[in-house]
């Protein structure tokens, strides 16, 4: 949601990433408020993915160009860790598997680490066990898959499910999501929307990255943008992605270079 | 992320000081005039003597193991000396009497010497270059009828025992290094657990290597009667030394009908530096009997330390329904060679083994598995299951696994799982970017893959060898 006295989270300048040696990212400009939800769309490709990965710190990603202002703090000056510990949580398209590590474990290990950066008081076992399955009711999770390994044996709805968890677990305020969407039915959407929901306030901010209009059905965007090779070419309100879903990309991309062609 | 990695791995090792104290040590060099000053300087019986002899005649004929997979220049068997003991200063009545400067070495290293402190409610013998300095709760023990304490001292007050044992389970000339053991042992381990007995704490022996050009030859000799158990713990750590230096112990367990023995060891010999220069190379060979019904034979192993490992704790599962089982973490880095495993032999009517090995490779080092299942024609109904997993951080390091499956009889059943993994950059940057650092990350994915292992330990070593891997693996992540 728009607040009128909100405070600007991120900002992102020029921001240019190559990914093995490969410009992915050409200059992307964003600014993202506290309240705010971001959808950012587009086809295979545009580098939607590249960006959320690059904000979050992955060492693949190289940043080549650009700023980005964080809470008034260079991000990209920060460890992914750090990065994550300020609130910069990334929900991740494909969950890594992690064999052998029980999921309780993992994620109360993650959740103590952000709690203790924080200032806050870390959870024991007991107290977290009670804590997390709470959180897990929100989205209607299993109880078992505490004793899971991280992500192992998931399908594909559970691991996403296990991300918002996490998402709700950690608080964070700038929560980029990397098609949390895709790889659910329509009733496991419907969860994790409504789990994303019940986790965006006026304090924090989310940006979903998505393909597809069906998770704008759930969780309304105040901005929609479109990214095109490595750019985002428009920005719209949450109409903007009603109008792709009828028209597709391509009349976006006609639109830019036209508007490009009469501004040189 | 790969530099993350290194650091990770390459901790400094701890325990790598050297101990100032006058030794005995015998001139370099190995004949039969060797074998001799060490009978005469322990005071052995003739039976002794003569069982070095023969050993070292077998010996003589032998050739050096050459299947391992590990590459080291040839030993120079005469620049060995194959003796060497603190001096002590009068004979030694309780623990009070101990050189002082070797109880700091102990304490440095964590090891609980003192009786009265009873810290861990261990029981300790502590060998320290070839030579058993102490072993605390002797009488407390011996108020149930456990012997335990040095082999020299059992062969001088319980002769019948280690006469009607010794070398039965690995004899004289089982193998180029045993019989090399059999020949010049110096000390070691003695533990009898009679008829019925639980042992009331768990047993354990810490040994330290101090001199440079000393060999260490212990010989450890562990035998559970009828209805008998024990846990039994080993220890091990050497200063470091820019040369290597031989360790060739062997370990021998006799479990008679119903009895329990468990053995573990967290192995952390000094490794050599960064760039593979010195460090114990561990030709060891360890094995179990498991003699009467329903007996059982229990190995559980850390290794961590040592240039080259070179080691397969066995059980030879004589009686019906005996079983055997091996667990086992084997962590290399830097240059570090290990090929280490297990036989389980199956001679007796339903007879059961498991084999959990956990395999960490990291820096350019090489890690192998090597195991044997046998089964004999008369082991009807014979069970194994073997899972062989190995985990390799950065992208110099080896890992093999060598299963040898032999089976001579139609009902038996006879499983092997394996797996490769790798700790890759994506999962590292799944932890990081729910604020877990590599370290933290590293050591979270190494425990979880050593659960299964670490779940056999005894509760204070399953933490101490939790943070010895943490510590081994530090900087290793990238």
């Amino acid at each position: 949601m728009i607040y009128q006295d909100s405070q600007t989270l991120l900002e992102v300048r020029g921001l240019c990433a190559t990914v093995n040696s490969v410009e992915i990212l050409k200059g992307i400009d964003l600014t993202v408020r506290s309240g705010e939800v971001h959808a950012l769309m587009g086809p295979n490709g545009s580098g939607k993915s590249t960006f959320a990965k690059a904000l979050a710190g992955h060492p693949a990603y190289v940043v080549t160009g650009g700023a980005v202002v964080y809470e008034g703090k260079n991000l990209l000056e920060l460890k992914p860790e750090e990065r994550a510990r300020a609130g910069v949580f990334l929900g991740f398209q494909y969950p890594i598997e992690i064999p052998g590590v029980a999921n309780s474990q993992f994620l109360r290990l993650t959740y103590n680490t952000v709690q203790a950066q924080r200032g806050k008081d870390e959870l024991d076992p007991l107290e977290f066990d009670d804590f997390v399955r709470e959180k897990m009711k929100l989205l209607e999770m299993n109880p078992d898959f505490l004793d899971r390994s991280v992500n192992e044996g998931f399908s594909g709805g559970e691991k996403k499910r296990n991300e918002i968890l996490q998402m709700a677990l950690l608080e964070p305020r700038l929560a980029i999501l990397d098609e949390t969407d895709s790889g659910l039915d329509i009733d496991a959407l419907r969860v994790v929307a409504h789990g994303v929901n019940r986790l965006a306030t006026k304090d924090n901010a989310i940006v979903l990255v998505t393909h597809y209009q069906r998770m704008l059905n759930y969780i309304e965007p105040d901005y929609v943008h479109v990214m095109e090779s490595g750019r985002i070419v428009k920005t719209g309100g949450k109409e903007l992605a009603l109008e792709l879903e009828r028209r597709g990309y391509h009349w976006v991309s006609v639109e830019h270079r036209a508007a490009a062609g009469a501004a040189a | 992320m790969s530099a993350v990695l290194q650091n990770l791995v390459n901790q400094p090792y701890k325990h790598g000081f050297v101990t100032e104290i006058e030794s005995d040590v015998a001139p370099k060099g190995l004949n039969e005039d060797t074998i001799r000053l060490i009978s005469t300087k322990k005071n052995e019986p003739q039976w002794l003597l003569e069982f070095r002899l023969k050993a070292y005649q077998q010996w003589l004929k032998m050739d050096e193991p050459k299947w391992p997979n590990v590459k080291y220049p040839k030993i120079d068997f005469q620049a060995i000396s194959y003796y060497s003991a603190p001096k002590p200063k009068n004979k030694l009545a309780s623990i009070d009497e101990v050189d002082p400067e070797l109880l700091r070495t102990f304490e440095k290293l964590g090891v609980p010497m003192n009786e009265r402190a009873k810290l861990a409610g261990v029981a300790v013998d502590v060998i320290f270059d070839s030579v058993s300095v102490a072993t605390t709760y002797k009488a407390k023990l011996a108020e149930v009828g456990i012997i335990f304490g040095s082999i020299s001292e059992a062969v001088h007050q319980h002769p019948e025992l280690v006469k009607q044992y010794l070398g039965t389970v690995v004899p004289v000339g089982d193998n180029y290094y045993a019989a090399l053991n059999s020949a010049v042992f110096t000390d070691g381990s003695f533990c009898f657990i009679p008829k019925g007995v639980k042992c009331p704490m768990d047993l354990s022996t810490y040994f330290r290597i101090n001199t440079q050009e000393s060999g260490q030859f212990e010989r450890t000799l562990i035998i559970a009667e009828e209805g008998a158990s024990v846990s039994y713990l080993e220890g091990c750590t050497a200063p470091k030394f820019d040369t290597n230096q031989l360790h060739a112990a062997v370990v021998e367990l006799v479990a008679l009908d119903n009895a329990d023995i468990k053995y573990s060891t967290v192995q952390n010999w000094y490794a050599g530096d960064e760039n593979g220069i010195g460090g114990i190379y561990n030709f060891v060979t360890k094995r179990g009997l498991a003699k009467g019904v329903n007996s059982r034979i229990s190995w559980t192993q850390v290794e961590t330390g040592s240039a080259i490992t070179w080691k397969y704790p066995s059980c030879v599962l004589l009686g019906d329904n005996s079983v055997g089982e091996f667990y086992s973490v084997a962590l290399t880095n830097n240059y570090q060679q290990a090929d280490t495993g297990t036989k389980m032999v199956h001679i007796g009517k339903n007879t059961r083994s498991t084999i959990v090995s956990k395999g960490i490779s990291a820096g350019r080092s090489n890690n192998s598995y090597r195991g044997l299942v046998k089964i004999a024609p008369a082991a009807a109904g014979a069970r194994n299951y073997s899972q062989c997993d190995s985990m390799l951080i950065g992208d110099q390091c080896g890992a093999n696994t060598f299963p040898y499956i032999q089976v001579h009889n139609h009902s038996a059943k006879v499983e092997h799982e394996a797996s490769t993994s790798k700790i890759g950059e994506d999962q590292l940057f799944y932890f990081a970017q729910r604020g877990i650092g590599a370290e933290e990350a590293v050591s979270m994915i190494i425990n979880g893959f050593c659960k299964d292992v670490f779940q056999q330990l005894p509760m204070e070593f399953a933490v101490e060898a939790t943070k010895l891997l943490g510590l081994k693996l530090e900087g290793s992540v990238g």
